[in-house]
């Protein structure tokens, strides 16, 4: 019997991982959860995106790398219109998220901001107790529910790993707290709306070693519910944490493909020149 | 002489310098103030405040003056305040960036600046005549309303300006309407500023003269309004009244109202700086 169960146990595992190995595989058939099709982005006369064609699939964390105005976090922007707002900005071409293009009439804004959540480079927390930071995604939507909001609040700050540090003094200011806290506290606020793409923009850049390798833990674990997109300029960071890499370089997607092989085997010289120092 | 000592002369003359000009300012408010409290300050009684008008000094107070000027800074605050700061929201927020926008924060900035007795001529034709409210005190305080307004918009702007975009993106990027952003997030962040720049603007309107005499307002009325379409006199007409008398004891109750109408601004001002600092303490980026 026992040797029977073991056995079973053994044939399932295999099984599982053909399936992964095929999952890998057929890589290219599976859904996208995002795709850009040709798209072009103006600031007034100035070109910042050309022609980027992309597809970004569900549950896997993309990082974006390049230099300093090579594009990347206008990209990032396109996918929750942040752009928007952004005098003389021009976009061409389509954005298309769970089969739905983002730029058209019917799209409402405040609807896809909820869907694709987003982190920004400095923590931004509103100059409001942790609790209201954390509750205000869902109070803008009309919750009301003191009970439901209380819930959602205290499941955020622990996926988050905040909730230990901070359950005694919801009411306390946020910006009390340390910069590594006030930045997983805004994580933890986009996610009580249940986005279900997180973009983050440069999230680490303002924060210590060791609030930084929290982070990237927390990345690691969002990552089997959300699909992640984040922009670094941290290069083993994005070796770290992301599954696949895309290399921006003055406007243009000069290569993008599986983390690893971005990495170790480059295919064009100047995305082996940028992750290896000698530029950028 | 080398240069560094040349420099460290140039310190000096600029310090003292300094020095000289600010004392300057100190002296003279010093001597004027206490000038005002030694000549104020021992008619200064209960009685003072609660008697009526009168042709004898002894027995003349500034309870109509007082009264009409908390009943105009009452009305003038409720009216400038809201309009104030949504002119202000709006022309920071929603305005479309472009000439027009430039040309009206240039008006508005030279609004401030006209003369406040073309205030009270504007208030005279329209208020009191074209909208037949008399020399009421709605009238003035409209006028006075007016007065102020630009201030209370330049304040706004000014605070909306001060927030850091950082907090708006913040908000957009939950899902936040543009009004549930300004409402939640851009009013209550610049507040502080906001409140700051409505009081200071109230402190200029409660010592205002020159508007409100061509308005209409009167140097003599036997009582104190009690709705805001009855005729009214405020504090700095009073004043200029009291001091254009000859008797001497009137002088000093000019000198004692003066007292009075400090006394008003100094603690407005207090509140400015107090709200300040209490909304600075609270929104610390």
């Amino acid at each position: 019997m026992l040797m029977n169960d073991i056995n079973i146990h053994m044939i399932e595992e295999k099984t599982k991982n053909i399936e992964n190995f095929t999952v890998v595989k057929n890589e290219g058939d599976l859904d996208h959860k995002i795709v850009t099709k040709k798209v072009n982005v103006f600031y007034d006369n100035f070109q910042a995106l050309k022609n980027i064609s992309m597809q970004i699939q569900p549950f896997s964390v993309t990082a974006l790398i390049g230099p300093s105005g090579c594009g990347k976090s206008t990209y990032l922007r396109i996918f929750n219109r942040m752009n928007d707002y952004i005098e003389g900005y021009r976009l061409e071409g389509d954005v298309i998220i769970d089969g739905e293009d983002i730029n058209s009439e019917k799209i409402i804004l405040e609807k896809l901001r909820k869907d694709v959540g987003m982190v920004f480079q400095k923590p931004n927390p509103f100059p409001k107790s942790i609790f209201d930071n954390v509750a205000y995604g869902l109070k803008i939507q009309g919750v009301k529910d003191k009970s439901f909001l209380h819930e959602r609040v205290v499941s955020s700050l622990k996926q988050v790993v905040l909730w230990d540090e901070v359950k005694d003094d919801l009411k306390k200011n946020a910006l009390a707290l340390s910069g590594g806290q006030q930045q997983r506290l805004c994580i933890a606020r986009t996610l009580a709306v249940e986005p279900n793409i997180i973009l983050m923009d440069e999230p680490t850049s303002a924060l210590d070693p060791i609030s930084t390798g929290k982070i990237e833990e927390l990345i690691f674990e969002l990552k089997n519910e959300y699909t992640i997109i984040i922009v670094t300029h941290n290069m083993q960071q994005a070796g770290r944490v992301s599954d696949r890499t895309a290399f921006f370089y003055l406007g243009e997607l000069i290569e993008e493909g599986a983390t690893k092989d971005i990495f170790i085997n480059p295919q064009n010289e100047r995305t082996e020149n940028y992750i290896t120092g000698r530029f950028g | 002489m080398n240069r560094v000592k040349i420099n460290r002369l140039k310190d000096k003359l600029f310090l003292t310098a300094g020095v000289f000009s600010t004392f300057i300012g100190l002296v003279l408010l010093t001597i004027f103030i206490g000038n005002i409290l030694i000549e104020g300050l021992p008619r200064l009684s209960w009685k003072f405040l609660i008697n009526l008008p009168s042709r004898l000094p002894e027995k003349a107070g500034i309870y109509t003056a007082l009264m009409g000027s908390i009943w105009v800074l009452f009305l003038t605050a409720i009216i400038a305040f809201p309009i104030g700061i949504a002119a202000g929201v709006y022309l920071e927020e929603y305005a479309k960036k472009g000439w027009l926008s430039k040309v009206f924060e240039v008006n508005i900035s030279n609004l401030a600046g006209v003369p406040s007795i073309i205030y009270g001529l504007l208030g005279l034709e329209i208020f009191a005549r074209v909208m037949h409210m008399g020399s009421s005190v709605l009238a003035g305080s409209l006028t006075l309303a007016l007065l102020i307004l630009p201030i209370i918009i330049v304040a706004t702007r000014e605070s909306i300006k001060a927030v850091p975009q950082s907090l708006r993106d913040a908000s957009y990027a939950l899902g936040a309407s543009k009004w549930q952003t300004i409402y939640n997030q851009v009013v209550p962040a610049s507040f502080g500023g906001i409140l700051t720049g409505v009081i200071l603007a109230l402190s200029r309107a409660i010592g205002e003269a020159a508007p409100l005499i061509v308005v209409g307002a009167l140097a003599y009325v036997p009582f104190a309004p009690s709705t805001p379409m009855d005729e009214f006199s405020v504090l700095p007409i009073q004043i200029f009244n009291w001091i254009s008398r000859p008797q001497h004891g009137f002088i000093t109750n000019a000198a004692a109202a003066i007292v009075i109408l400090l006394v008003l601004t100094f603690a407005m001002n207090g509140i400015a700086i107090y709200m300040r600092n209490r909304w600075q303490k609270k929104v610390a980026w």
